[in-house]
């Protein structure tokens, strides 16, 4: 890997690598020293032109457990908030030696207009453009599937699987989330079934061409009326602006027929997973009884998804078929 | 004033003739090699190229007031003459805004000042192109300029009543309005073609309705009032439909095309290069191809270029950030001649009628788009057909570098172009420019 822009360029072989080299990250978590020397010397820069603490805090803490030096440039306070260019802000970062650039940006398709630019000659991380992709978001719910509904509890019978036959329901504002894009093309590349449920205000013109089913009743996808039984639901942050744009009348019928409650949980097999990337709008898309149930890993994949990105850095500065 | 004897150079594709041009005007037009030159006279060996009358573009963005760091006159009326174009008109979103009499006064000036080609400004339809109030459109008509063709391009005349008000005023000095068609609101943040592309990239959509129901509105709206209506930049399958409907109705409209959307498609937005970046949005093939068909069949009247040069660092950003417009004087004859002629859609004579003499009826432009008769003013161009070049946008003469066929091979080149029996443009390069005396006065009577 060069960079890492989007799921829909990664392969199946590529993506495997990905969670298997997490898994060795995510040993590694487990010791009392965290630290590897695996980056020593290399600098990565997280370029944040969008607020999200979790992601950056994330990015931040991979680099240092592999102890690249971290430089970190948020957009708010810095010279980007004085209309500095991207291309200048890159030109600026690629004069200072980064030899990988993580980039949060409202833009959809700014880190590959970064990768391709010739404006820096580091690797690009795509840590969430605009509406389009957020790939290490994918990577790390795919790693939490598996972990969880591959083999059993054996970090060794995980090692080069992939989510073959596995069915996974995504219901929310599929139209404005780079999370949704990036899991549709993921999971389609590791084997499993993927059902968007949304409003169909919410889903974008052109969603029947992507490798996936669409329903817009939240009860019966869950219930295995649309591709069978479900392994794990994840839900969407819905942003309430949404609601003055028309796309649904009142945050009350949101939830009334979107939301994750616990008796829509009830629906689905035992063994099944909730998933929800963060942040949560309790009582809106999700209630506090499903966040924080027992089917509910949405703070394991905070935890996974340092181990993730450990391993995205590694691959792309480290990695031998980098 | 020079004279010229061109030789044997086939006249809209015809058989091969000599064609003299005199005091501005064609003088004779003879069969190969029978006419000789008076002393004096430049002759132009044209064994092979095809003669069309002076292209005429409905709709050009010269930047100039304001934006000279975009585009001027001068330099814009040069890529022009390179194109083989021999008048061009101006649209009003300069600033400030082409809306009174002062302002087109001042480019209709420096275009006879600059001498590349004729230009004939276009006048806003609306006071500042808001949309709210007419602009003097008689004055604006009543002026040296004397402007026919009225848009708010750039923006759409959205208001019905007001548009049906443009509409009928226009029709006092044989005006036209040329609405640019985008419903606002749902268009509102747009980025690209709303279809399963956007939907991958993430980019806000642009729906074909947003400018299909726009047209569909003022063809009717054309209808009732009796009005002639001009509609800029067809985009979509739909709105070919539409003006099809609303010509075998009996509605007095005319449609234009541009070359990059005969030629382009929102495929090319995947690798989110602003350079494709534009207004109204590349649409898809099957887009495309109704376009085709719809110049084909005479549904679309004209190919006009709605060049739209930016700076660099307009386009050398992220797509959001980047701005809308493509450049396309100096490669609208080769991409008309990929996307038309060679598959068959189009003859030379359909050529010079799309990009020569239907615009320069519909702008109510006496001296231009002829036929390459005796008497008529010499305005010409010379094609050769048999060349292919590969599109460098460092190498042009318009200061915009946002040329979206950058790099690709396209046929036929511009050899030499005639504005009122001068060579603006000689051996494909710029000759000089037009500043002797004049036998046509730009938005003058004066009629071939």
């Amino acid at each position: 890997m060069r960079h890492l822009l989007s799921t829909a360029d990664l392969s199946h072989a590529e993506a495997v690598r990905v969670l298997d080299v997490a898994e060795q990250m995510a040993a590694t978590q487990q010791r009392e020293i965290k630290k590897l020397p695996t980056l020593r010397g290399r600098t990565v820069v997280n370029l944040f032109f969008e607020d999200s603490t979790r992601t950056r805090i994330s990015f931040e803490t991979a680099a240092k457990r592999l102890s690249a030096d971290v430089i970190t440039f948020s957009a708010k306070g810095s010279s980007v908030s004085k209309g500095e260019s991207l291309k200048d802000t890159a030109l600026t970062l690629q004069a200072m030696g980064a030899d990988a650039v993580v980039i949060r940006h409202g833009s959809s398709g700014a880190p590959l207009r970064l990768a391709r630019s010739g404006w820096t000659s580091g690797a690009v991380l795509n840590a969430g453009d605009g509406t389009h992709e957020h790939p290490t978001q994918a990577l790390l719910d795919a790693f939490t599937l598996r972990r969880h509904l591959v083999g059993g509890g054996d970090a060794a019978d995980r090692v080069g699987a992939d989510l073959a036959g596995r069915h996974v329901v995504v219901v929310g504002d599929v139209l404005h989330s780079r999370v949704a894009r990036s899991n549709v093309h993921l999971l389609h590349v590791l084997g499993a079934r993927t059902t968007l449920v949304a409003p169909p205000t919410l889903l974008p013109i052109g969603v029947e061409t992507w490798p996936c089913e669409v329903s817009y009743d939240l009860d019966a996808a869950l219930a295995g009326d649309v591709q069978g039984p479900v392994d794990a639901v994840m839900a969407l942050r819905v942003q309430l602006e949404r609601m003055d744009a028309a796309y649904f009348p009142s945050a009350r019928e949101y939830s009334r027929r979107y939301g994750i409650d616990a008796a829509r949980l009830g629906l689905l097999p035992p063994h099944a997973s909730l998933l929800h990337p963060g942040p949560m709008n309790r009582g809106l898309e999700i209630t506090a009884e499903a966040a924080d149930g027992a089917r509910s890993r949405i703070v394991e994949q905070v935890t996974n998804g340092v181990a993730v990105r450990m391993a995205a850095l590694y691959l792309l500065l480290a990695g031998e078929d980098a | 004033m020079t004279t010229t004897l061109v030789r044997a150079a086939r006249p809209l594709g015809a058989e091969p003739r000599d064609l003299l041009l005199r005091d501005g005007l064609v003088a004779e037009v003879a069969p190969p090699r029978t006419l000789t030159a008076p002393d004096g006279a430049r002759t132009v060996e044209a064994e092979g190229l095809v003669a069309l009358p002076g292209l005429v573009d409905l709709h050009t963005h010269l930047r100039e007031p304001g934006r000279e760091d975009a585009e001027t006159v001068e330099t814009g009326t040069r890529a022009a003459a390179l194109g083989g174009f021999t008048a061009v008109h101006a649209m009003a979103n300069t600033a400030p805004v082409a809306d009174t009499a002062g302002v087109v006064e001042q480019v209709w000036r420096l275009g006879r000042e600059a001498g590349w080609c004729d230009v004939r400004p276009v006048g806003a339809v609306t006071v500042g192109l808001e949309g709210q109030r007419l602009a003097e459109l008689g004055a604006m008509a009543d002026s040296a300029a004397g402007v026919r063709v009225f848009s708010d391009d750039g923006k759409c005349v959205f208001d019905a009543v007001l548009m049906r008000r443009a509409l009928e005023y226009v029709k006092a000095f044989d005006g036209v309005v040329a609405q640019h068609a985008q419903e606002p609101r749902l268009t509102e943040g747009a980025q690209m073609n709303e279809g399963a592309v956007s939907g991958v990239l993430g980019l806000r959509g642009w729906p074909a309705v947003a400018e299909e129901a726009v047209i569909a509105r003022d063809v009717l709206l054309a209808g009732h009032v009796g009005s002639r209506l001009h509609v800029c930049h067809l985009s979509t399958a739909g709105s070919v439909e539409i003006v099809r409907w609303a010509k075998a109705r009996g509605v007095d409209v005319t449609a234009e095309v541009t070359p990059h959307h005969l030629l382009l498609t929102d495929e090319l937005v995947r690798g989110y290069d602003p350079v494709y970046k534009v207004n109204p949005p590349l649409r898809t093939d099957d887009d495309v191809r109704a376009l085709r068909a719809g110049v084909a069949d005479g549904t679309i009247d004209v190919v006009a270029t709605d060049h739209a040069p930016h700076p660099v660092e307009d386009k050398d950003c992220e797509w959001s950030a980047a701005a809308m417009g493509m450049t396309g004087l100096e490669t609208a004859l080769s991409v008309v001649v990929q996307a038309l002629v060679e598959p068959g859609h189009l003859d030379w004579a359909g050529v010079a009628r799309v990009m020569s003499q239907t615009p320069a009826r519909i702008g109510r432009v006496a001296s231009q788009g002829g036929a390459l008769q005796v008497g008529e003013a010499a305005n010409l161009v010379l094609v050769d057909p048999a060349a292919r070049w590969t599109v460098d946008p460092a190498a042009m003469a318009t200061k915009g570098r946002n040329s979206p066929f950058a790099g690709r091979e396209l046929p036929a080149r511009v050899v030499a172009t005639f504005w009122e029996g001068h060579p603006t443009v000689l051996d494909g390069a710029l000759h000089s420019p037009n500043t002797g005396p004049r036998p046509a006065e730009a938005g003058s009577t004066w009629t071939r």
